[in-house]
């Protein structure tokens, strides 16, 4: 049954699948990971049935393999993605994302008069609270939850 | 980056501070030497604060050094679309240390991470202003003997009253008590109180300003209640007289409390409290000079009294 489910979104011969996503920051996640500029196929399921989560997203990108740390990017506003590398239809490899200490240049700071906001810069932010993923700007000061974080 | 700039207090550890109070105090003494002699120190106000630029311009002139800079940015290349970062690599190629204000938040601790030349941070924004938290240390130092277990009052606005928070984070290491005294609009923040929780430190919250709180306390800071902090200025009207301090109120003060306050003043201290003993704050901003007299000389590694 489960199997029949997955194949509804698309079956993958090569790359990577991430599970798990809250509906609600999917897109988010796409943005993310800059799946927008990418040339190779990509699937994204959204509001499809999960146990874990009620409704989940869903995305699939063929032929691509990311380095850790971009996949952890997400961790950020999904800490409960997991990530499947998928070889030949098998899945190899299957692992959750893990929330880095420091987010470069991916969260804009919703502080107008952060020097970030002002000069050609990256910005970085501390995650100051796990829990409850709120992180800090390393600049200003001003701390957001990464939920309500505006995405570079 | 240089390990000698300063952004923040959080980043002085306790021995750091009680040995610049220790050499604040010494150029207390001493105010007039030698020690900057042939070293260029860079002034760069993108917003202008004449008493800030003043203290430390001063400070650089008794110790021999020299100044260069600017007061306001719309003299500069700034107002032509300079980056920040440009500015700052170009003035490095001149002098030995920078002293910047700046108002955008997170300025300062930008200009450290594109320079080797120590930065120390004159106020960015509504962000941090550590060498007012450090001329307000070395002032309850000296009129206390101590900084250990002192209670200490603050009132006006303690919402976005930057030196507040910085004292109340430097005194961490003190075992202060703390008695915060808002209206309910400017309350301390809710992350300052945790951090008291974090750290064990006493407090308590009074939207009250009378005796009963003044006698129990050692240092009164207050601060100016603005009108433009306000979305409601039926309460700004309501408010702006009840944290006014006055003459009357210090009768049965304990004789050691001294009044500090960052200056400018408005309506929060009456003028009748100036000639009370315990009024403070003039003192208070001359300790400033001391202050940053041994700050400059942190940045630039110097230590004052092996020279």
């Amino acid at each position: 049954m489960n199997t029949k489910k997955e194949l509804a979104v698309a079956a993958l011969c090569n790359g990577t699948v991430i599970d798990h996503i809250p509906s609600e920051v999917l897109f988010k996640c796409v943005k993310i990971l800059d799946i927008a500029n990418m040339s190779n196929a990509v699937t994204i399921g959204n509001n499809l049935e999960s146990a874990k989560l009620g409704r989940k997203g869903i995305i699939k990108i063929a032929d691509t393999y990311f380095p850790e740390d971009v996949l952890n990017r997400i961790a950020l506003l999904a800490p409960s993605a997991v990530i499947n590398i998928i070889k030949n239809y098998e899945v190899t490899e299957k692992f959750p994302v893990s929330l880095p200490d420091t987010i470069h240049d991916i969260v804009k700071c919703d502080n107008p008069k952060c020097i970030t906001n002002n000069e050609p810069m990256p910005t970085r932010f501390e995650v100051t609270n796990r829990a409850d993923i709120e992180i800090t700007c390393h600049y200003c000061g001003h701390s957001v939850s990464a939920l309500k974080a505006s995405i570079k | 980056m240089n390990p000698n700039s300063l952004v923040s207090i959080s980043e002085l550890s306790r021995d750091e501070i009680l040995s610049l109070i220790e050499t604040s105090s010494y150029f207390e003494q001493n105010p007039n030497q030698k020690i900057l002699d042939g070293k260029v120190v860079a002034t760069l106000f993108f917003e202008p604060s004449t008493r800030t630029r003043l203290s430390f311009e001063t400070a650089v002139n008794r110790l021999g050094g020299r100044v260069i800079g600017f007061s306001d940015a719309n003299s500069t290349s700034t107002s032509k679309g300079e980056t920040l970062k440009d500015t700052i690599k170009m003035v490095s190629n001149y002098a030995d240390l920078i002293v910047m204000r700046h108002y955008l938040e997170g300025a300062a601790r930008y200009a450290t991470e594109v320079t080797d030349t120590p930065v120390i941070n004159a106020g960015d924004g509504a962000n941090q202003h550590p060498t007012q938290t450090m001329l307000d240390l070395y002032s309850i130092y000296k009129t206390q003997g101590t900084l250990e277990n002192l209670t200490v009052t603050m009132v006006g606005d303690l919402k976005y009253g930057r030196t507040v928070h910085s004292l109340l984070m430097a005194l961490k290491y003190f075992n202060p008590t703390f008695h915060f005294v808002a209206c309910e609009e400017l309350r301390m923040p809710q992350e300052y109180k945790d951090f008291c929780d974090k750290h064990n430190i006493k407090y308590t919250e009074h939207t009250d300003f009378g005796p009963e709180v003044i006698n129990a306390t050692d240092i009164l800071y207050m601060t100016r209640v603005q009108r433009e902090r306000f979305s409601d200025l039926m309460e700004y009207e309501r408010v702006k007289n009840i944290y006014t301090l006055h003459n009357a109120m210090l009768t049965n003060a304990r004789p050691n409390m001294r009044i500090l306050h960052p200056l400018p003043r408005v309506n929060e201290i009456n003028q009748d409290v100036d000639d009370n003993p315990m009024a403070y704050y003039f003192e208070q901003a001359r300790n400033g000079l001391f202050a940053r007299q041994a700050l400059i000389c942190r940045a630039l590694n110097i230590n004052p009294r092996q020279k």
